[in-house]
């Protein structure tokens, strides 16, 4: 180290022994980790050949054209016994995808409700809210899973006796029959009006913004779209006659014949899933709207602003910047807990592909690694999308 | 002149009682509950909820439950029948391990409370000693009782543990290593050097862009592919390598986040002092980073102790397992709900408290300004 010296000139830096420069001391450790990496990834491959070959397995993504041979009990596109395993890779996924959509449409709906219930200033619904939120949260989601499915759905009547919803739904220890749509020929129609209807409203906002901009007058895009999104289509289905008709669930012996029937296993999954997640969401909306400083309301009231445009233009839009990472990783979660789905048997991708198929073909590796690139790359794809919101909604600071 | 004399001093005029709409019982249900013609609204709904949920969940929980009774005979088939908890109480808390060996388990539970007990104890003494005694040598005296096999034990199979037994040892070694490894990757996500960051980085969005179980399905199918010829892993112990692997990497990601929240001047003058990299760590930026995340590191020992049900799909009969098992013995078919309500009502005490004492420690760390 170089010290001064009060008789004379600095000493100059004394050459640092290779062994304790920090450049070659990191690059030591850094070809250390990646030999380690390297090594143990070396081992592993090698342990996982040798005993592929001696149990007989054949490598490779062969199997995946191979004929499955097994039915599956919700599909959401043709598929029998006859289709290939790649297939029922397919279906699996899509279910995944059906009852996370499902999950996260209601999840979201339940947990702004409890979320704003738990801010309200009467004593009793803000009380009933935390009970929901501190019992929901506490306990474990399959724990919840399997209370809907085992003790709640599994006590519903025989389909004789169905709960009915306006003689339309029917609830029952099978499931709950809905009506399903039929659509006619000009149904197209009433889509593509549904389409330009989203442009046009599009449009109407950049225009709307843009004039506001220039000239400050307000255009209440909210109405107009509104109006365009529900309009069109409508004038579109007057015109074509209404071509849309339902075929309506009708006890046939002892179950219901036709009609959409939306199994146990989903009902209860759904159930689950959205019930747990909104007591996460809840909390996170309320985090929300408390992190937005009273200051911020104050100085809209002192700005003139009405309480209805305060919370729309101020509170809202700040609220939102802290609510929405961590809603989406809710979803997120929510999506990787659906694959829970395999405790009660309901067809996702883990109980199609990483069970049955894995057991039918005995491809642990190939399986498994399609299975958990498929849920990875999901995740990274919205952890991709969340990093570029992150950083358009960040405060920009001098 | 006399009116003079008609003024009245203020302590003369007798104080009116607030009006009795506004203070008590009346005044707090005007002000919390009826304040608004909507607010009144909302509280007749939530009442109705209340009288809808309420009494009959108390009618069958207790009212018309059956306390007593050793057969399900006994069972008021209206009410609860905690006779089915009552008589698998010994296989929910222990599974199947022997009956002989059951003080094994209650002695280390034991030699555990004492510890913690010690621990929170205001102003003891040893705290420290009793940690490292928590930490290190609890963790032996568990596992030559748990497992057996040394001074004169009689070995027992992890096939045969279960019940609570089972999910507290998986939550506990859980959350026992995955805090350290959490900090590894953590500190490794952060360095400087590209490789080991890009392997940190690598590790973590894997485990976290997958769900438990598949890592657990493939604890449990690819392992034995892994290992060489011979070398057999125990089931449990492929699980805990799991659930380790996946919460490890959840708390490397609530970690980071409290390393990225201390301001850069407390590593410059770290390295000011000339302090080495693991003492800066250690002893500036870890504890101030840690401190900071409690109640992160204390969800994710929630997530983590609820997601330990999950092993009851790779064939291992923790406390939910036990239930479920319970439920398909033909004698007792369809008392899986009491059982449900039971396991529930177990894990909300632990998860509850656990949240609750984050919340306390998060309030007595505080030392903002």
């Amino acid at each position: 180290m170089a010290v001064e010296d009060e008789r004379g000139p600095v000493a100059a830096p004394a050459r640092v022994a290779f062994w304790n420069d920090p450049r070659y001391r990191a690059l030591f450790f850094q070809i250390l980790v990646l030999g380690g990496v390297i090594l143990f990834g070396a081992y592993i491959v090698n342990n996982t050949l040798d005993n592929l070959e001696r149990r007989g397995i054949a490598s490779g993504f062969g199997f995946l054209s191979k004929t499955a041979g097994f039915d599956i009990q919700l599909t959401l596109i043709e598929y029998n016994e006859e289709s290939s395993y790649g297939m029922s890779f397919v279906v699996g996924l899509l279910n995944t995808l059906l009852v996370s959509g499902i999950g996260i449409f209601f999840a979201t709906i339940i947990g702004f409700l409890i979320g704003i219930a738990r801010l309200s200033r009467n004593w009793l619904i803000s009380r009933l809210a935390a009970v929901y939120i501190e019992i929901l949260r506490n306990i474990p989601l399959l724990l919840q899973i399997f209370f809907w499915y085992f003790a709640v759905l599994r006590a519903l009547p025989s389909p004789r006796n169905a709960i009915s919803v306006f003689d339309s739904m029917f609830l029952s220890i099978r499931g709950l029959a809905t009506p399903r749509p039929i659509f006619e020929p000009g149904f197209g129609y009433i889509v593509i009006a549904f389409f330009v209807a989203v442009a046009a409203a599009i449009i109407v906002a950049v225009w709307a913004k843009r004039r506001r901009d220039e000239t400050g007058q307000q255009f209440h895009t909210i109405y107009a779209s509104i109006g365009l999104v529900v309009g069109l289509p409508l004038a579109a289905a007057v015109i074509t006659g209404f071509p849309l008709s339902w075929d309506y669930p009708v006890l046939k012996g002892f179950n219901f014949r036709g009609g959409m029937i939306l199994i146990p296993e989903l009902v209860a999954l759904a159930l689950a899933l959205s019930m747990y997640t909104a007591a996460f969401i809840a909390e996170i909306v309320r985090a929300g709207i408390m992190a937005v400083s009273h200051g911020q309301t104050e100085a809209a009231f002192s700005l003139g602003l009405r309480p209805g445009p305060t919370l729309r233009l101020v509170i809202i839009p700040q609220a939102l910047r802290v609510i929405i990472p961590p809603l989406t990783s809710q979803y997120l979660n929510l999506m990787k807990n659906s694959s829970l789905a395999a405790a009660i048997a309901y067809p996702d991708i883990v109980l199609v592909f990483a069970g049955t198929t894995l057991m039918q073909t005995g491809q642990a590796v190939e399986i498994m690694a399609i299975t958990m690139a498929i849920y990875l790359s999901i995740s990274l794809l919205i952890s991709a999308f969340m990093n570029w919101y992150n950083k358009k909604m960040a405060l920009v600071e001098r | 002149m006399a009116d003079t004399t008609m003024v009245r001093e203020p302590d003369e005029h007798p104080d009116l009682p607030p009006p009795a709409t506004e203070v008590g019982v009346l005044g707090w249900l005007r002000h919390n509950l009826f304040p608004t013609w909507y607010d009144a609204l909302f509280t007749l709904f939530g009442l109705y909820l209340v009288y809808l949920l309420l009494p009959p969940l108390i009618e069958w929980a207790f009212i018309k439950a059956t306390w007593s009774g050793n057969t399900r005979e006994a069972c008021n088939p209206e009410g609860a029948c905690w006779v089915f908890i009552k008589v698998w109480f010994k296989q929910l808390m222990y599974g199947r391990y022997p009956n002989t060996e059951l003080w094994r388990i209650n002695l280390a539970y034991v030699i555990a409370a004492v510890a913690i007990i010690l621990l929170f104890i205001p102003g003891f003494r040893w705290k420290h000693w009793v940690g490292v005694f928590l930490l290190v040598v609890f963790p032996v005296i568990a596992y030559v009782l748990f497992v057996g096999g040394a001074f004169g034990l009689r070995p027992v199979e992890t096939a045969l543990w279960g019940g609570l037994f089972l999910t507290i040892v998986i939550g506990a070694v859980g959350i026992v290593m995955s805090l350290p490894i959490g900090v590894v990757l953590a500190l490794g996500r952060r360095s400087r050097m590209p490789v080991v960051q890009a392997v940190c980085i690598a590790f973590i969005e894997l485990w976290r862009g997958v769900p438990l179980i598949t890592v657990l399905f493939m604890s449990s199918v690819m392992f034995p592919l892994f290992m060489p010829e011979g070398v057999n892993f125990d089931k449990l112990v492929r699980a805990l390598i799991g659930v380790m692997l996946f919460s490890a990497a959840y708390m490397a990601e609530v970690v980071r986040g409290g390393l990225q929240a201390i301001p850069k001047g407390q590593y410059e003058a770290a390295e000011a002092l000339g302090l080495s990299y693991w003492k800066m760590m250690g002893l500036i930026i870890l504890p101030q980073a840690l401190k900071m995340v409690i109640p992160g590191i204390v969800n994710t020992f929630i997530g983590l102790f609820k997601d330990t049900t999950l092993v009851l799909i790779i064939g291992l009969f923790d406390f939910l397992g036990m239930v479920q098992l319970a439920g398909t013995n033909p004698d007792w078919l369809g008392f899986s709900t009491e059982g449900y309500v039971f396991v529930a009502f177990g894990f909300w005490v632990f998860c509850f408290s656990m949240s609750r004492y984050s919340q306390a420690l998060e309030k007595k760390l505080h030392t903002g300004h």
